[in-house]
């Protein structure tokens, strides 16, 4: 082989370069499970902590019932939700979902940084004041 | 080994079948999770086939159209920027001439010439910014509101070069530090999406009359015009109005009656 030196030089560079996703990560900080905290008190003061719909519907939709949600309030003008259980909701981010949620970045943030997701809500919707 | 035709074909079907019966199995597991839950209205909501408005100039001041103007501002997050080129305004002082143009005349009185009156969107019936919008981010509702759905503006102002009343203003910057106080209960908008009067759309669902009309000591009444025994049918039954820029053929919903300061009290509205 001609030149081998040089070839096996510029490989080595090569897999140096390719690679360098993993050993950034993984010399870098270790990956936190994100963590979603409803510690606020509004929800401490619920007799039973429940929130609109069950822990896992919510968990798997509430992206699409959101999405729901404006566009029954916004296009159709129907402003309130009855669940599963028959409770009434008036279909609000700002105004029902952040009064119990008002740790947006225990709660919403957590997973979505961790997921790399950016919903543009809060571009318009007004965040709950955190303390800290 | 060479797979027959008759094989082939078998194997196709299944897959199909199998793949159609696992789709349809996810599908229908997920939009069934949440199958007891209904949307519903206020019953309290006012309702009406086309909304409309009726200003009464004679009734309102400078002061009230001041007033009115801070309280739809403050409740709708609408900022306050000092250059005019960036301005946001819902509802706003005009001279008689910038809002009913060629319908002034040469012996107007200097009051009615010169007052300023009071304009917002006119809630057309027949209105140019829906027709324009790629987006259906403004459309008509069946109340007559032109509604503003800011999720879908996409910021391309069609709709304000369509509008002939200049009721839409432009976010060329983000809002929120001209807000002084802001009104947690309704959000603000974002750089880059139109804006404009949206009728208390809000307010009218839980049962209130919109900002404007109650704090305008009487000098704005709403109601429907598509009911002959509305208050406001009747005003503009038994008084004069105007519409803004009429001949365009957009059919505004919102009236004026023009007169004098000093006609005031002079004829009250009936009903």
């Amino acid at each position: 082989m001609y030149d081998s030196g040089k070839i096996i030089i510029g490989i080595g560079i090569f897999l140096l370069f390719v690679a360098f996703p993993f050993y950034y990560t993984a010399i870098g900080k270790p990956v936190v499970k994100p963590d979603p905290r409803i510690d606020t008190p509004a929800i401490q003061a619920m007799e039973k902590k429940q929130c609109v719909e069950s822990k896992n519907a919510m968990k798997t939709l509430h992206m699409q019932m959101l999405n729901d949600w404006r566009d029954a309030v916004v296009r159709d003008g129907q402003r309130f939700y009855v669940a599963t259980d028959g409770k009434t909701y008036n279909m609000s981010l700002q105004n029902t979902c952040m009064h119990c949620h008002s740790n947006k970045k225990k709660f919403c943030d957590e997973c979505h940084n961790y997921m790399a997701v950016k919903p543009y809500c809060w571009d318009c919707h007004i965040e709950p004041k955190e303390g800290a | 080994m060479a797979i027959k035709r008759r094989e082939f074909l078998k194997i196709a079907g299944l897959s199909v079948a199998a793949g159609l019966g696992g789709f349809s199995a996810f599908t229908g597991l997920r939009s069934g999770i949440l199958e007891a839950s209904q949307y519903v209205r206020d019953p309290k909501e006012l309702k009406a086939s086309r909304w409309g408005l009726v200003i009464d100039m004679s009734k309102l001041n400078q002061e009230d159209i001041r007033r009115i103007m801070d309280v739809c501002h403050k409740k709708h997050n609408v900022p306050a920027i000092p250059n005019p080129k960036d301005e946001i305004k819902w509802i706003w002082p005009e001279s008689f001439e910038h809002s009913f143009p060629g319908q002034e005349s040469p012996y107007m009185g200097d009051a009615i010439k010169h007052q300023p009156y009071l304009v917002l969107c006119n809630h057309c019936d027949n209105p140019p910014c829906v027709r324009v919008c790629p987006t259906k981010a403004t459309f008509k509702r069946a109340d007559g509101i032109v509604m503003m759905d800011m999720h879908r503006c996409i910021g391309c102002r069609f709709c304000m070069a369509a509008c002939p009343y200049g009721a839409r203003s432009f976010n060329w910057r983000d809002p929120r530090p001209f807000i002084k106080e802001m009104n947690p209960e309704f959000p603000t908008r974002m750089k880059g999406v139109v804006e404009k009067c949206t009728f208390c759309y809000e307010l009218l669902a839980v049962g209130k009359p919109p900002a404007c009309v109650e704090h305008s000591n009487g000098g704005i009444v709403f109601g429907d015009l598509k009911d002959p025994n509305s208050e406001i049918r009747k005003i503009i039954a038994t008084k004069f109005t105007i519409r803004r820029k009429p001949d365009l053929g957009t059919l505004p919903s919102v009236f004026y009656v023009v007169s004098d300061k000093e006609n005031k009290g002079g004829h009250e509205h009936v009903g």
